[in-house]
């Protein structure tokens, strides 16, 4: 897909950019910082979008539960940060475990005390487990609609899993994050929540990059080819369980990542990014933003999210009935999204609906169009 | 001991089964998963509350044992005519595109789910009350007026009614049960009539009534259905476009409205199925979202377009859960090694034992991908 009216000048690129990373820049001194919070949320949320749009929008898979890799990433983080800032509890153990008698840490949060061992599993761990059920679900063969009930059980299975451990990871109260320590300050100080913001924000941005590198050349065309008709790749002599499982698997990490990045912002991980609506969430952005866009992934996830808290604070019952509309609207007025959109036809359709623009004649129109002299003539 | 595990694994099993036969019919005619299934299901549940409230007035009293009978048949309308309208307006557009539909039927359910917490049921009954007749109205007339260039008008002046009906019936039950004026998004409890509590002794274990009542309504849906589908010209045609949508149309077998009426069964059904849950506790906006993952994996276990394996699912799946989740196995076994032992004490919970079923699911799969009962068939997409 390519911006067919307005395609961009190098120039103009290179403008846009420097306004980007400008207000990456400032944004701590311009917004307030309840503010900057959310926006730095949202764009950690952006990265999870990405991987639901390599996954759905490229390769046509409809995951939902995208909310287990994230909610990993998310436990990953804050297990790491809970271990090294409990040298002032019993047993060296972080408190929670003093609530349930325990007394030894359990065995898989030893390898935890580990900074570098820690920030390779906030995305390789989610990969893995993604990559495992990918591929078990994939060697089936099992696809379409099957595949996405399936993922939404397994989000459930993970869901009951971790609410019901209250002696392994504390259950339903999930892992607060906001008071532990990290390089000698408060993890919820305004400074490292500063340094988290920027550090999102280039994350985002490097992921962009990364999944437009996924997506080019042939693997992307593959990729693509699975999507719009599976066995004519299988024939070909490709093995779609391979890729499929490999995007999967990428599209996990991704969501570990971003599960991180928003757990150490918003300060607390817990089963609820676990639910059934929130992994549904996700799609939603990138359908609203143009599915096989990737930039309108990120700008789904961004703009849905600041306007959820925007009408969830002047009118908190009317959310759901919007959010619901759009899932309906979305789908079926606007299949493309936004951004596919504006990127295809449809600015020019809807200016020819207008009157505004003379509409071209086609190929097909002009052989009705016979037709129907010919109809008349006889 | 194994006849009182098997006796709440079939009773588990009921409610799935009837939930996920509608679920199973609807998906093996269109491909389409209902993510709104689990709140037709809430829809069934609300129907059994607003019914037994119903009863309770004065003019019904005397009847007020029978109102469970009663709120099958109503549940089975409410959710049959809102799944009507969900195919006519939403799913019909979709056709061909199940992924799409997945995620819009989401979005009904939302609504739904805001709907029964925003709105006085009162107001909700009457509005479901003006569907059904803005919906049925217009086929009463005979093919003559049908065909008249007027039939137009007649439609509109029957939604007319049908809005008018649906207010005043609304406001009369609204000025009658006080409990159904005011929107409250509390759970609200249903009480079984007298005749329904306490249990029943059979060879000397004692069964909960309301677990019995459920079993045989399951019974007599399945049964129904299966007559149905096997018996009526209706059900042929509906078997027919399972089989080979294409074919059927080309034979002049209406599948639009074979569509509408699967999925108005199937809808149906949900509903009650909702009567069912109201039966085992308390009833809340979400209460869909509880039975629909269970569903789901009935459908997946028992493959397409074939009852007998949604029927061995869910009633494997139901003793499965109460086995494990009730910790059965080691009152059975109760002498088994310590490793074996402790493994399932740690998976004795309800929500472990969905946990473990699961991954046993996923390991079926493995071996039998489409399921119990496939279908045979030389596609390449199968």
């Amino acid at each position: 897909m390519e911006f067919k009216d307005l395609k961009l000048s190098k120039k103009t690129t290179f403008v846009i950019w420097v306004l980007i990373i400008a207000f990456i820049i400032a944004a701590p001194s311009i917004l307030p910082v309840f503010r900057l919070n959310l926006l730095g949320r949202y764009l950690s949320l952006a990265i999870v979008a990405l991987g639901v749009d390599l996954i759905w929008g490229f390769t046509g898979l409809l995951s939902l539960g995208q909310g287990i890799f994230f909610a990993l990433g998310g436990y990953c983080a804050a297990m790491y940060l809970q271990i090294t800032s409990s040298s002032e509890f019993p047993n060296n153990i972080p408190e929670f475990f003093g609530l349930y008698g325990v007394d030894n840490l359990p065995f898989f949060w030893e390898p935890f005390r580990s900074p570098i061992f820690s920030l390779f599993a906030i995305w390789v761990i989610p990969a893995l487990v993604a990559g495992i059920l990918g591929f078990l679900v994939f060697r089936n063969r099992i696809k379409g609609v099957y595949f996405s009930i399936l993922t939404q059980a397994a989000l459930l299975v993970f869901f009951n899993f971790f609410n019901g451990q209250q002696k392994l990871i504390n259950g339903t109260n999930g892992l607060k994050t906001d008071v532990t320590q990290l390089f000698g300050q408060m993890v919820g100080s305004e400074s490292i929540q500063r340094m988290f913001f920027w550090f999102t924000a280039i994350l985002v941005i490097a992921a962009w990059f990364f999944s437009k590198w996924v997506v080019k050349g042939r693997f992307g065309n593959i990729l693509i080819g699975i999507r719009d008709d599976e066995p004519r790749v299988r024939f070909t002599g490709y093995n779609p369980v391979l890729f499929k499982t490999i995007i999967f698997s990428i599209a996990g990490g991704l969501a570990g990542i971003s599960g991180a990045l928003y757990t150490v912002q918003s300060g607390i991980v817990s089963p609820q990014f676990m639910t059934v609506p929130f992994s549904i969430e996700m799609v939603i952005w990138v359908a609203v933003g143009g599915r096989g866009t990737l930039l309108g992934a990120i700008l789904g996830a961004v703009l849905i999210n600041y306007a959820k808290s925007l009408v969830s604070e002047a009118l908190p019952a009317s959310w759901m009935f919007i959010q619901g509309g759009l899932f309906i609207f979305v789908v079926t007025a606007l299949p493309e999204g936004v951004l596919g959109w504006v990127q295809g036809e449809g600015p020019r359709n809807l200016l020819q609906r207008l009157g505004l623009k003379r509409k071209i004649e086609t190929y097909p129109s002009l052989e009705i169009k016979n037709e129907r002299e010919v109809l008349k003539n006889e | 001991m194994l006849l009182d595990s098997l006796f709440n694994g079939v009773a588990i099993g009921s409610v799935l089964l009837v939930a996920a036969l509608g679920l199973a019919i609807v998906f093996g005619l269109m491909g389409v998963i209902n993510l709104a299934h689990g709140e037709l299901m809430m829809l069934g549940a609300y129907t059994t509350y607003v019914t037994q409230l119903i009863f309770k007035l004065p003019l019904l009293k005397p009847y007020y044992n029978a109102y469970v009978i009663v709120s099958i048949f109503f549940a089975f309308i409410v959710s049959g005519v809102v799944g009507i309208l969900l195919e006519k307006t939403v799913i019909r557009k979709l056709y061909g595109s199940p992924l799409e539909t997945l995620l819009a039927t989401w979005g009904v359910s939302l609504i739904l789910q805001q709907f029964v917490r925003s709105v006085p049921l009162a107001y909700g009954t009457g509005l479901v009350i003006s569907l059904i007749i803005g919906l049925f109205l217009p086929a009463v007339f005979s093919s003559k007026v049908k065909e008249s260039i007027n039939f137009k008008y007649v439609k509109f002046s029957s939604w007319i009614f049908a809005a008018l009906v649906g207010v005043l019936s609304g406001n009369l039950i609204s000025s009658s049960v006080s409990k159904l004026s005011r929107a409250s998004a509390r759970n609200v409890d249903v009480t079984a009539p007298a005749w329904m509590r306490g249990q029943v002794e059979i060879l000397g274990t004692a069964f909960p009534k309301t677990r019995l009542m459920i079993i045989i309504i399951t019974l007599i849906s399945v049964i129904a259905i299966t007559l149905f589908l096997n018996q009526s010209a209706w059900g042929m045609r509906i078997r027919a476009v399972t089989q080979n949508r294409e074919m059927s149309d080309c034979l002049g077998i209406s599948t639009e409205k074979v569509d509408i009426l699967t999925f108005g069964i199937g809808s149906g059904l949900a509903g009650v199925a909702g009567v069912a849950v109201s039966l085992l506790g308390s009833v809340g906006p979400n209460v869909g979202g509880n039975y629909i993952v269970g569903c789901f994996m009935v459908v997946v276990l028992g493959g397409v377009g074939n009852l007998l394996g949604t029927i061995f699912a869910s009633f494997g799946i139901g003793i499965m859960t109460d086995l494990i989740g009730a910790g059965r196995l080691l009152s059975i076994w109760p002498d088994m090694p310590l490793p074996l032992s402790n493994t399932i004490n740690f998976f004795a919970t309800t929500s472990m034992a969905r946990v473990m079923i699961f991954a046993l699911i996923v390991i079926f799969l493995q071996f039998k991908p489409t399921g119990l009962f496939p279908q045979k068939g030389r596609m390449v997409e199968s």
